[in-house]
C-alpha cells in the first residue's frame, strides 16, 4: 500500500525539505516503520520510548485523528493521505 | 512545572539573548529571551516557532525578567500594556496601533454570591473588551509578534470570538487577515467577524478539523502568522493579563480560589503562569490558592480525564451549545489537570441546560450578560458549591470571557415577555405584574 504522508516544518530537517513523501505499510505502524527506513531518525520523533505517538502530536489517517481509530493499528488503504501535525489549539 | 517557571523569571543563559535571529529588531520582544520547551527543557531562539524539535511539546516564553515594581506598572495606560515589563512586547508597544484591551472591570458580585452562598465573589467581566472577548489580549500579544515577524497575513482558526478578535486587530493594524471558522457557528460570530475582513473562511467540520487545517497552510504559507499556531507563545501570554489584573484590582494580592472556562486549557495555564510569576517577582505574597476549569458537558475531555484520575485525554467529537468552548483535543489540556490537581481544585462540566441557567443566573443578579462560555463557567461554580467541592468562605473570583450578544440564541426560547398585553391598564393589572 503506497500512502503519502504530509510532514510538519519540524520533521523536514529528515525528509530533506520535502514537505509531502510516500511511504508503504497497510497500518500506520508499518507506514511508521518504512518512513524510517528511508529518513532514519524520524520515527522516534513521532514516537515515545514506550512506541506510543508521542503526546503533543496528532496523526490523521484521511480527515480523521488516529485516536478516533485504531491509533497506530489504524488501516492505510491504497492512496490515504496520512498527516503529522503538533498539537495546537487556543481558538 | 513550578520548576520551569522558575527557571523562566530568573534562568539566564548568555549565548542566546533575544533579537539575534535576522531581521528581528533589538527589542522586539522585551524581556523575552528564548522559546522554551514545555516538556523536555529544551530552548531555541525567538521566532515563528511553537513546537519543539525533539518531542511536538509546547514552545512557551522563558524570560529574564528585570526589577519590576507596583508602582511602574500603576503608571502605565489602563489597558494591558501595563504589564508590558511581563509580556514578549517591545518597550515601545504603544506607538504601535492597535486595540488596547484589558483593564476590564472586576465587580464584587454580593447578589450572585448571596445567591450561591459564597461570601466574597468577584467577576472578572472580559466582555467589554474592544469586540467583547478575552480574545482581545492574546491577539494584541500575537499582533505584536506578527508585526515584528514582518508578516504579510494574521490569520486563525476559531470557535469565534478569536476570529472577531484578529479580524479587528488586523483591520485596525492595516495587516490581511484570513480567519478559519467551522461552518456552523454562531451567526452573530461570523458577522462579528466578517464585519471586519472580506476573508472568512467557513470550513465544513468542527474547530479540531479548522484547526488541522490552519496547522497545513502554516507549514506551506510563508509570512503567514496563524495567531495559534506558528505564534502562539506569543498570543498564548497575553492570557497572563487576565491573572496580573485580578491580582492588581484585588490591591496586589491573589483570590483564594478562580474559576476559569477551559476550551484548549490555554487561559487557564497563563493565569496560573501570571499568578506564579508575581510571586516570584515579589508583587504579591505567596499564598494558596485553588484553580478550578469549566467544561461543557458535550465537550468535556479535560473534565472526564480528571474525574477518572488520568493523565491521558481522550479527544472528543463536541456537541454542545457553548460553541466558544468546544475544542474536542484541547492542547493544554494535561497542564489544566496538574494545574487544579497541584492546587487542590477540580474540573467540572454541566449540561447545556444549565449552561442556559448560568447565563439567565448571572444576567439577573449581577447585570451582566455573558455568552455561552460564562454560563458554562457560572454553571460549573455552582455546582462546585453544591458539591462541596468549592469553599464558600473562602474569596472566589470567576472569569467572564465573552458578551452575551454574540450567543442570543442559547437564551432566546428560555427568556422572552411575561405576558402580551393590549395597551389598557386593565390589561396590564390582570399580568399579576403590578
Ligand atoms: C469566550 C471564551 N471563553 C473561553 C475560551 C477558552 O479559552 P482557552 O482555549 O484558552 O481554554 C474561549 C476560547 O475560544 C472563548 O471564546
Ligand atoms: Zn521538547
Amino acid at each position: 500500500m503506497s500512502v503519502s504522508v504530509r510532514v510538519p516544518t519540524i520533521l523536514r530537517t529528515y525528509t530533506g525539505g520535502e514537505s509531502e513523501v510516500t511511504a508503504q505499510g497497510t497500518t500506520l505502524a508499518e507506514v511508521l516503520d518504512d518512513l524510517e527506513a528511508s529518513y532514519s531518525g524520524i520515527r522516534a520523533r513521532i514516537l515515545d520510548d514506550n512506541g506510543a505517538l508521542r503526546r503533543f502530536v496528532n496523526v490523521y489517517v484521511g480527515n480523521d485523528d488516529v485516536r478516533f481509530l485504531d491509533d497506530l493499528a489504524t488501516p492505510t488503504p491504497d492512496g490515504t493521505q496520512v498527516s503529522v501535525i503538533p498539537a495546537v489549539a487556543g481558538g | 512545572m513550578s520548576a520551569v517557571i522558575a527557571e523562566q523569571v530568573t534562568g539566564n543563559t548568555p549565548d542566546n539573548t533575544p533579537g539575534t535571529t535576522p531581521g528581528i529588531r533589538e527589542g522586539a520582544f522585551g524581556n523575552a529571551r528564548a522559546l522554551i520547551c514545555r516538556e523536555c527543557g529544551h530552548e531555541v531562539e525567538l521566532g515563528p516557532h511553537y513546537a519543539c524539535m525533539e518531542c511536538f511539546g509546547p514552545l512557551e516564553i522563558a524570560y529574564d525578567f528585570p526589577v519590576v515594581t507596583r508602582e511602574e506598572i500603576e503608571a502605565g495606560p489602563r489597558n494591558i500594556w501595563r504589564y508590558k515589563a511581563l509580556l514578549p512586547v517591545p518597550t515601545d508597544i504603544e506607538q504601535s496601533p492597535n486595540m488596547e484591551p484589558g483593564f476590564t472591570r472586576l465587580l464584587r458580585a454580593r447578589n450572585l454570591g448571596r445567591e450561591l452562598g459564597i461570601e466574597t465573589l468577584w467577576v472578572k467581566d472580559d466582555s467589554t473588551n474592544p469586540t467583547n472577548s478575552f480574545k482581545d489580549r492574546v491577539v494584541a500579544c500575537a499582533l505584536s509578534a506578527a508585526t515584528e515577524f514582518h508578516s504579510k497575513v494574521f490569520a486563525c482558526p476559531s470557535t469565534g470570538n478569536l476570529a472577531n478578535a484578529v479580524a479587528a486587530a488586523g483591520a485596525r493594524a492595516g495587516i490581511k487577515t484570513v480567519v478559519f471558522i467551522p461552518s456552523n457557528l454562531e451567526k452573530p460570530k461570523q458577522v462579528n467577524s466578517a464585519v471586519f475582513t472580506e476573508s472568512l473562511v467557513a470550513v465544513n467540520g468542527n474547530y479540531d478539523d479548522v484547526n488541522k487545517l490552519a496547522s497545513e497552510i502554516a507549514g506551506e504559507e510563508d509570512g503567514w502568522a496563524f495567531v495559534n499556531v506558528n505564534v502562539r507563545p506569543y498570543y498564548a501570554e497575553g492570557s497572563k493579563t487576565l491573572g496580573y489584573e485580578i491580582a492588581e484590582q484585588l490591591g496586589w494580592r491573589l483570590p483564594d480560589q478562580i474559576v476559569i472556562p477551559v476550551a484548549s486549557g490555554s487561559q487557564l495555564t497563563k493565569v496560573h503562569k501570571a499568578f506564579q510569576e508575581l510571586v516570584k517577582l515579589g508583587l504579591v505574597e505567596d499564598k494558596p490558592y485553588k484553580v478550578f476549569g469549566a467544561q461543557a458537558e458535550g465537550c468535556s475531555p479535560v473534565s472526564t480525564a480528571y474525574k477518572a484520575g488520568t493523565d491521558a485525554i481522550r479527544p472528543v467529537k463536541p456537541d454542545t451549545i457553548a460553541k466558544s468552548l468546544a475544542i474536542g483535543n484541547p492542547a493544554d489540556g494535561i497542564y489544566v489537570l496538574d494545574i487544579c490537581r497541584e492546587t487542590g481544585g477540580a474540573v467540572e462540566d454541566i449540561t447545556d441546560d444549565e449552561v442556559r441557567d448560568g447565563i439567565v443566573l448571572l444576567a439577573r443578579t449581577e447585570g451582566i450578560f455573558t455568552e455561552t462560555a460564562g454560563g458554562t463557567t457560572v454553571g460549573v461554580l455552582k455546582k462546585l458549591v453544591e458539591s462541596g467541592q468549592l469553599d464558600p468562605t473562602l474569596e472566589t473570583v470567576v472569569i467572564n470571557t465573552g458578551h452575551g450578544l454574540k450567543t442570543l440564541d442559547a437564551v432566546a426560547d428560555s427568556v422572552g415577555p411575561a405576558a402580551t398585553i393590549d395597551p389598557s391598564y386593565a390589561a396590564f393589572v390582570k399580568t399579576g405584574l403590578a
